[in-house]
Formats: C-alpha cells, sequence, structure tokens
C-alpha cells in the first residue's frame, strides 16, 4: 500500500458513504449537503487520475453552480415555515433487490474483464493540452454547446418566469 | 490486489451509478429525483477520465468529460425551471402524484 493508493481509499470512502447518505436521507436538506461532499470526493478521484482542471471545474461547476441550484430548488419548492424538509419514497424493496443484483453484475463484469491498461505518465498539468484540444480538434462541440448553454439560460428564465395567462 | 488500478475507479465509478438509480426509482420528491441524475453524470466521468488516463488516448477523455459537466449544469437548469412551474401548479413536486400534463 504506497501512499497513493490510502489516498485513493479515502476518496472512494467518501464518495460512496456520502451518495449512500444521498440516497437514503430522508431530510432533503442532509441529502443536499452529503452531495457535496460526494462532489468533492470525485474531484479528489480525479486529481488522482491525473485531471486535475477537470477536477477544478467539478469543484466549481458542481459545487458552486449545480449544488447551488438544487438547494434553491429545495428551497423553493417547499413551506420553509414547514421545519421538516423530508422525502417520502416509493417502490424501496423492489428498487433495492433490483439495485443488488445490478451492482452485482457491475462488479462482476468491472472485475473479471481484462482491461487493456497501459498508463501514460502523468502530465505536469493538463491545461496547455486541454485548451488546444479545444480549439482545434473539439471546436465544434465546443462552439455548439456555449450555444446550447445560451439557448438554455434563454428557455430557463422563460419557462420559471412564465406568467398564468400566457400558458 | 489492493494496489489501485483502472478496476478499482471502474468500480467505484459502478458503485456511484448504481446509487444514482437507486436514488430516482426510490425517491418522492423531484429535487432528490435530480441529485440521482447528478450521481449519475459523475460515475459517467469517472470512467471517461479512467480510462483516459489507464488507456493511454491522451487528454480526449477529459474533453468530454468537461463536456459532460456543462451538460450536466444545462440540464439542472432546465430541469430546476420545470419543477418550480410544477410547484407553482400542483402545490408539490411529489413524482408520483403528477400525472396531468394539462390541468
Amino acid at each position: 500500500m504506497t501512499l497513493y493508493d490510502i489516498i485513493f481509499y479515502l476518496f472512494a470512502l467518501i464518495t460512496l458513504g456520502s451518495a449512500f447518505i444521498v440516497v437514503s436521507s430522508k431530510n432533503i436538506i442532509h441529502a443536499a449537503f452529503s452531495l457535496l461532499l460526494t462532489f468533492f470526493g470525485v474531484a479528489g478521484l480525479y486529481v488522482l487520475l491525473g485531471a486535475d482542471f477537470v477536477a477544478v471545474v467539478q469543484i466549481m461547476v458542481y459545487v458552486g453552480g449545480i449544488l447551488i441550484l438544487l438547494i434553491f430548488g429545495v428551497m423553493l419548492t417547499n413551506k420553509i415555515t414547514n421545519i421538516d424538509i423530508k422525502t417520502g419514497t416509493l417502490n424501496v424493496i423492489f428498487a433495492s433487490i433490483l439495485i443488488g443484483c445490478f451492482l452485482g453484475l457491475i462488479f462482476v463484469i468491472m472485475t473479471r474483464t481484462n482491461w487493456f491498461s497501459l498508463p501514460a505518465p502523468l502530465p505536469a498539468t493538463t491545461v496547455y493540452g486541454l485548451g488546444e484540444l479545444l480549439i482545434s480538434d473539439y471546436v465544434l462541440i465546443f462552439e455548439l454547446l456555449a450555444m446550447l448553454l445560451l439557448v438554455v439560460l434563454v428557455g430557463a428564465a422563460s419557462i420559471a418566469r412564465r406568467e398564468k395567462e400566457t400558458l | 490486489m489492493l494496489t489501485v488500478g483502472l478496476t478499482h475507479f471502474l468500480v467505484v465509478s459502478g458503485v456511484l451509478f448504481a446509487f444514482g438509480i437507486y436514488g430516482i426509482i426510490t425517491r418522492k420528491n423531484a429535487v432528490m429525483v435530480l441529485m440521482g441524475v447528478e450521481l449519475i453524470l459523475n460515475s459517467a466521468n469517472i470512467n471517461f477520465i479512467a480510462f483516459s488516463r489507464f488507456g493511454n488516448f491522451g487528454l480526449s477523455g477529459q474533453i468530454i468529460a468537461l463536456f459532460v459537466i456543462v451538460l450536466a449544469a444545462a440540464e439542472a437548469a432546465i430541469a430546476l425551471a420545470i419543477v418550480l412551474n410544477i410547484y407553482k401548479t400542483f402545490s408539490n413536486v411529489n413524482v408520483d402524484e403528477i400525472s396531468n400534463l394539462k390541468e
């Protein structure tokens, strides 16, 4: 066990433990804050995989953007005076059986398959390479995503602010 | 076995995926369903970056992971706008009680 392995197991534990709280906690606020820990754990895994820029983007976009949006969603769709913000559950037994089988299947597939593995030496930084790829090989997807984001933001604002009589 | 390789990352991502599916199936609140979707997108991203690192594909996997993050942000924004509208119309966001498309 090297230091790398210990850090990996630590981050995997943080990720999976908090993800379990996210899907098992009845309290939505607890789930949202556990989701924060999950995102941090996943960012740690990205760093271990040598993806430093993606890890920073993960923290900035997920924790700074998406999680705040989700918490806004929770706060705006529950009566705040009602202190306990709970969620009900359905199909728990059925889902547990299904997920148990699925998890077993995934585990067997992932561990039994002889994956082609040829780790390249870790680059010192990925920012330069990523930036170069974004304006060469992937420039079309990059521009399309920029337009998609614009459409999404305008669309989200228009959907959320729609007045009653225009329905 | 204890030395971390590609398999370990794949197993972590698989378990995260299963948790996400479980959240989507069992939660009633629409925002919690969205959290399940975010878990699934994260597990897919771990796979992309793990294969990009261990498969010697250069940085393409990381680029795709960045695109997935952008799509996740777009999805969260639209979905929350829809959830807010549902709340305005039905006064709750329980996915099992909302079954009409139009009032």
